[in-house]
């Protein structure tokens, strides 16, 4: 008993000059940036504040946070190493395993109804658009790259580049030539395919990180051409007034000819946000089932021989050039189709919308999600892209904060904290653990641990 | 000429400060094998950090020899800079050393994100801008009312990269802590083994990296005197793609790949376009990384089965 009790005391000693030394850091570490705050007065000169409370503040939470990990969750952390592993995993693990994925679609296909029950027809637009819409486009961007990135283990940072084509294709064509959606759609998605193996081309030899940089700077040339091709694209103004997609024809306005008169309804915007959000449904399931199906078939597996190993690939004769194409071209295909999807609902683009940020957001989801796992993805996304819409009106805050906080503002912070948060404690992604698509007598699962990452 | 002459001077200038930050990339690829993704961050941060300084010295405790507020500067952005550095490396790196190899990739990429909008959020997302710290310069020669000139600010950028440089390569060759740097390049076990704290001197070239990443900042700063919350990003491509001409894992390299980039950004934009200068700086990493991936001074990467 003596001894443990020492143990503990000398424990708590070794807290305390934890949290101190903590303490003393975090303070050097905000120091500059937080305790003094540079703003311009009225001769616009810049002038410099002081804010040693908040400085205060945010070095007393890092060292209590700091004291509670090591007096409350490292203790907790190493009685829980220390604890068997449960060798066979729970029987509710098996059946959530086995109805989430019909569940999920199920709920989404549904998702509209529900929200127009909860919150009522005027309500609702807010939640299928900022929440519905939006989190799909991610989910099949992510989807799309996840083709890429995760079945053929070539590391794309330039993805948006892609999304991009689709957006502008489907905007500039609709605009000239006045064709429809419909048309659009499959031709934003040639182009695209098409671009993607124009990029692809150069970077044939290239792996890893050095592939990654390329695409990021292929990324970003796209976007400094769409910015400065002024004539063609309007600059950083952009394109504005882009048609909407209709319902097979039939405009959804207020109109003799509109969607709600023609089906004797009375006119509500709420029409053209459900028919979106079944149309990004759709194209993102079309997406993941493509996926699934190109799994199955020579070339995905290709593409999954080649992630694991160029070498032994290219030793056992396949054609590594054509199936890096394929790989660049399938990618590259689905961003065209969001893109144009894109470009239809928001009705005005800019090169604004195609930044790195972008990019680095639909990897970190399919990275986050554990990858070439297609229901990590998803899951990441609904994290990551919900998660940072609905910093957008968390109001309460404002009455703990005072009512200049502006959560909006903490966003992007958060989302990059996220980030690295979420690497740390599962660096293999959410779902690290995906199921073989071709075996030998019986399926078994293979941990995400025993997989090499791609080369390229 | 004469334009020619300029962008020269102006090129060797914008190139010191993307030779300092390309060191960072170098020698954190070539102990850990990683692109640091934040370091474009971190340089941001380090000029926010010697703009505050600046302000400090000047308007609070009204200093008026430059020279002296100018080292004070240095030294408090290079000190504050190696400590943000020292943490983000412990937070977020070094839980995922030996783990999956796109796990730091993307650990630092949140880190960049969150590091810009840190600043912005606590700095606010105005251009700050300063009075010029120095000013005056040399007119070399005049020709056709089109003067050459060389500004004193311009002079200093290039003394200060020079001596920090010679002081940085002493610390590399020369001591002990750089000998252990070396070792943990080519083998961190074996290093381990032969009583190489590794970690410990895996912090401290995030440490060093961080302080040349401070000085690019502070004469960033100097030079154009104005900063902003996303000043980040393009200048730490730019310097990533001077590593990568350079041979990554050289310092030399480094150097002089970022004297090219600086040389080949400033005489596009004299000459083709200032537009797409952007454009110049990407596409010759595309084309290096394509025709010749191993840099100009970087070893081959041979792939072993």
């Amino acid at each position: 008993m003596a001894p443990e009790a020492r143990s503990q005391r000398v424990d708590a000693a070794r807290a305390l000059r934890e949290a101190g030394v903590t303490a003393l850091i975090a303070f050097g570490l905000f120091l500059p940036l937080i305790g003094f705050q540079t703003v311009t007065d009225i001769h616009n000169e810049l002038i410099l504040q002081t804010r040693w409370q908040l400085l205060f503040a945010i070095t007393a939470v890092v060292c209590i946070g700091r004291l509670a990990f090591s007096l409350g969750i490292e203790p907790w952390l190493a009685q829980r190493t220390l604890r068997p592993a449960n060798a066979t995993s729970a029987p509710w693990r098996s059946f959530v395993g086995r109805w989430f994925v019909p569940f999920a679609i199920g709920f989404v296909i549904a998702y509209p109804p529900i929200v127009i029950a909860l919150n009522g027809f005027s309500g609702a637009v807010k939640w299928i658009d900022n929440f519905g819409i939006q989190i799909l486009i991610y989910v099949m961007l992510g989807w799309g790259l996840n083709i890429v990135v995760g079945l053929a283990g070539l590391l794309d940072l330039g993805y948006v580049a892609f999304y991009a084509v689709g957006s502008y294709s489907y905007a500039l064509l609709a605009k000239t030539l006045g064709l429809s959606f419909w048309i659009l759609l499959p031709l934003a998605g040639v182009l695209a395919s098409f671009w993607g193996i124009l990029l692809g081309f150069p970077v044939l030899r290239l792996r890893g990180d050095y592939l990654a940089i390329v695409t990021l700077a292929f990324g970003e040339i796209i976007r400094i051409v769409l910015i400065n091709f002024v004539d063609l694209t309007n600059g950083y103004a952009g394109i504005s007034s882009i048609p909407r997609p209709t319902f097979f024809g039939i405009p959804f306005n207020a109109n003799e000819d509109g969607f709600a008169a023609v089906f004797g309804l009375e006119f509500s915007p709420l029409y053209r946000t459900i028919f979106l959000y079944y149309l990004i449904l759709a194209l993102a399931l079309l997406t993941a089932l493509a996926t699934v199906r190109l799994r199955r078939l020579p070339v995905g597996r290709a593409w999954e021989a080649l992630r694991e190993d160029e070498t032994a690939c290219r030793s056992l004769g396949i054609n590594t050039t054509n199936t890096k194409l394929t790989a660049f071209a399938m990618g590259a295909m689905f961003a065209g189709f969001a893109g144009s999807f894109f470009a239809s609902r928001q009705g005005f683009i800019s090169p604004e919308s195609f930044t790195f940020l972008e990019s680095a957001t639909i990897l970190s989801i399919v990275v986050l999600g554990g990858m070439g796992s297609q229901v990590g993805v998803a899951i990441a996304a609904i994290v990551m892209i919900g998660g940072t819409e609905i910093m957008r009106d968390l109001d309460f805050l404002k009455q703990i904060f005072g009512p200049t906080f502006d959560p909006t503002q903490y966003r992007m912070l958060l989302f990059g904290f996220a980030m690295v948060l979420i690497m740390i404690w599962k660096p293999r992604g959410l779902i690290a653990t995906r199921e073989p698509s071709v075996f030998l007598k019986e399926r078994k699962t293979i941990a995400a641990d025993l997989v090499k990452e791609g080369h390229g | 000429m004469e334009v020619f002459l300029q962008q020269l001077i102006n090129g060797i200038t914008l190139g010191s400060i993307y030779g300092l930050i390309a060191i960072g990339y170098t020698m954190v690829f070539g102990i850990i094998g990683m692109v640091n993704f934040a370091h474009g961050d971190v340089f941001m941060v380090s000029a926010f950090i010697a703009l505050i300084a600046f302000l400090i010295l000047v308007s609070w405790l009204s200093i008026s020899s430059i020279a002296l507020a100018l080292f004070i500067v240095l030294l408090v952005a290079m000190l504050f800079t190696a400590l943000v550095n020292w943490v983000i490396e412990r937070v977020a790196y070094r839980p995922l050393r030996g783990s999956f190899r796109l796990a730091p990739l993307i650990s630092a990429i949140g880190m960049s994100i969150f590091l810009s909008n840190f600043v912005q959020v606590a700095q606010g997302p105005r251009n700050k801008s300063i009075p010029p710290m120095v000013q005056g310069e040399f007119v070399l020669l005049t020709k056709n009312e089109f003067a050459v000139t060389l500004s004193y600010k311009q002079l200093i950028i290039w003394a200060v990269t020079a001596v920090l440089l010679a002081a940085f390569w002493y610390l590399v060759a020369q001591t002990k802590l750089g000998r252990a740097q070396r070792a943990c390049e080519q083998d961190q076990k074996m290093a381990a083994l032969v009583g190489v704290d590794v970690d410990r001197t895996i912090s401290m070239t995030f440490v060093i990296a961080a302080a040349l990443a401070a000085i690019a900042g502070t004469m960033y700063l100097m030079n154009y005197g104005v900063v902003s919350f996303s000043d980040g990003f393009v200048p730490g491509v730019k310097a990533f793609t001077a590593a990568v001409l350079g041979g990554i894992g050289s310092l030399p390299g480094a150097v002089i790949g970022g004297l090219l980039i600086g040389l080949i950004e400033t005489i596009w934009s004299g000459y083709v376009s200032i537009d797409y200068k952007d454009v110049a700086a990407f596409s010759v990493l595309a084309i290096t990384l394509i025709f010749l991936p191993q840099g100009l001074f970087g070893r081959p990467d041979v792939e072993k089965v």
